[in-house]
């Protein structure tokens, strides 16, 4: 990997950061009415000092670039802003839900491209009119289920087959790893089959191409075994568009990750933000949007990376 | 046609799938044999039988009769949100293609912001500000889609306005004007059809989880999502409602998908493996 490739590539990852923060800055500022207002919503009686005090608690009274600058600023301090109703720091409140989340994506990530590349090499030997239209349905299928539907009548039917497995809710790993992992394998199956079946596809694809080049006969010649030929010599080429593929699916799994966890009671960050909606609680709603779109754009900026590191003609275009 | 049918099987299919489910969604006032909002409390959480089809919910309305008015709803907001970002998102893109340069530049740097996005963030964000109901999430959708389409169309727009075809209008005289309408817009029209078949399908599934979450339709509209989070209370009492809705979405979501898919076969064989 060249310098200048990574240079090019972190110059991109600040501008996109920075653009990303001046969007769910302007979030808050963007609401129709008196955002200040509303966020005191309907329990409580709306006085003018109440609103001035608010007001200026959020920072609101400044003008907008001061306003920005700070709220910017903050953010390499860890200060993410505070909570509107119980006044801690929005940074405490994702740290206390954060874990599940990740977790959730991480093992969804972790399944769904995991099992992608067998099943992927698998459907590239299937050939013929029949296996076409079957992998074709199925990759539609897998793409269209809705998650949140599967999760329901999963739910619906383990409850029937086997009333004593407890699929709902969470547990740390650390207190009670099995009931963690148990409680894991249906939002995970659910989060991860339309991932499975867009990245299976796209395994088979590249492997039909790279099983059709020229260095895949010319080892064939040598007398490499079918095996050998799959998995060493195609699947290292057929990885190429694939890992870019796994980077993007990040981010549709973050945001099925909200409704996988409503779906399953997990106390993760899709819970912290709807409730943050629900009760108007906008720094929170910011900051949690923020702090999940950052850590898509990195997963996306280290896969770029990766992809350099296995194809070196990548950092020299 | 017979000729068009037997070469174009898929196609064909996908073609009448969808459009059972549209006229379905048009003409539900006259087709659905119940008022979806009509609450017969004596009827409640009905399995499917002769008189309620797919049975009934919590409140005993008609599960069919929610289900064609809930394709209705789900439609026009597809519909809607994908047609607004397909002409905001269009134009962007071939506005950065054919003028180049510095706009080009700018544009797509904000486009790669808004890309930077997981597609429900955004839309949770929009919707946060705006507030949740059903028009909150069709702009939502549309905003999402927007740098998609712009990007989708960027390309091969790149691709048309550098060809030799327009190089030689260019070199006639042709204004602005005339090479969009005359040769940018029909040559894109192929990936334009794809494309927006394919993402209403995503659309679909998009609005259906928001209004899942609440964050779309409100009760007592009926609408899909909405009905699968009001079955998921009840299911271990009554599983049709979220069952049956779960499968609307799915044909919906799916009948789109497959069509986008068919049609790239039929339009551009080229694309077959793309993507």
């Amino acid at each position: 990997m060249s310098s200048r490739f990574l240079v090019t590539r972190l110059i991109d990852l600040a501008v996109v950061l920075f653009g990303v923060s001046i969007v769910v800055f302007l979030m808050i500022r963007l609401i129709p009415g008196d955002a200040v207002a509303i966020m005191l919503g309907a329990n409580t009686e709306i006085t003018p000092e109440r609103i001035a005090e608010l007001e200026r608690r959020v920072g609101l009274d400044q003008p907008i670039l001061i306003q920005y600058f700070n709220w910017f600023t903050g953010l390499f301090r860890g200060d993410l802003g505070t909570s509107i109703w119980t006044g801690r720091p929005v940074a405490a409140e994702i740290a206390a839900n954060i874990w599940p989340t990740f977790e959730l994506t991480f093992l969804s990530v972790l399944v769904g491209a995991g099992l992608s590349i067998p099943l992927g090499a698998f459907m590239a030997q299937a050939r013929g009119k029949g296996a076409e239209v079957a992998v074709r349905i199925g990759a539609i299928a897998g793409l269209t289920i809705p998650s949140f539907w599967l999760g329901i009548v999963s739910i619906f039917l383990l409850s029937k087959l086997l009333p004593g497995f407890s699929a709902l809710g969470y547990v740390p790993f650390t207190e009670d790893p099995l009931g963690n992992l148990q409680r894991m394998i249906l939002p995970v199956i659910a989060l991860s089959l339309p991932m499975l079946a867009n990245l299976s596809r796209l395994v088979r694809s590249a492997m039909l191409d790279a099983l059709g080049q020229d260095y895949i006969r010319t080892a064939k010649a040598k007398g490499a075994s079918k095996r050998r030929l799959v998995y060493r010599h195609a699947m290292r080429n057929a990885l190429i568009p694939f890992i870019t593929s796994v980077g993007v699916a990040t981010g549709y799994l973050l945001g099925g990750a909200i409704v996988v966890e409503q779906v399953f009671a997990i106390p993760g960050l899709g819970r912290l933000v709807l409730g943050a909606i629900a009760e108007r609680n906008y720094p929170l709603v910011q900051a949690t949007i923020l702090v999940m779109t950052s850590a898509f754009v990195i997963v996306n900026f280290l896969v770029d990376l990766l992809y350099a590191v296995i194809d070196p003609r990548v950092s020299r275009r | 046609m017979m000729e068009f049918i037997r070469k174009n099987k898929l196609l064909t299919f996908a073609l009448g799938f969808v459009a059972i489910q549209v006229l379905l969604a048009i003409f539900a006032p006259v087709v659905a044999l119940h008022d979806p909002y009509a609450q017969v409390m004596v009827e409640r959480m009905k399995g499917p039988n002769l008189t309620n089809w797919l049975g009934t919910d919590q409140l005993g309305r008609d599960v069919l009769a929610r289900i064609l008015f809930g394709y209705q709803v789900s439609l026009m907001t597809c519909v809607t949100a994908v047609g607004l970002a397909l002409v905001a998102g269009g134009t962007l893109g071939m506005l950065a293609a054919f003028y180049g340069g510095w706009l080009d530049r700018v544009l797509m740097r904000v486009m790669d912001v808004l890309f930077a996005f997981p597609i429900m963030l955004l839309a949770i964000g929009v919707i946060a500000v705006l507030g949740p109901n059903v028009w909150s999430a069709a702009i939502a959708i549309a905003i999402v889609y927007t740098p998609i389409f712009a990007r989708l169309l960027r390309g091969p727009a790149l691709v048309i306005c550098e060809s030799e075809y327009v190089m030689g209008a260019r070199a006639i005289g042709a204004s602005d004007g005339r090479i969009v309408f005359l040769h940018l817009l029909p040559n894109l029209a192929s990936v334009i059809l794809v494309q927006t078949s394919l993402l209403l399908s995503a659309a679909i599934l998009v609005e259906a989880s928001l209004s899942f979450l609440g964050l779309g339709a409100q009760p007592p509209v009926p609408s899909l999502g909405l009905m699968l989070s009001e079955g998921r209370n009840f299911l271990l009492l009554s599983p049709w409602p979220a069952i049956f809705a779960g499968f609307a979405i799915l044909f919906l979501s799916f009948g789109f998908n497959l069509l986008g898919d068919a049609l790239r076969d039929t339009l551009d064989p080229r694309l077959k493996n793309a993507s």
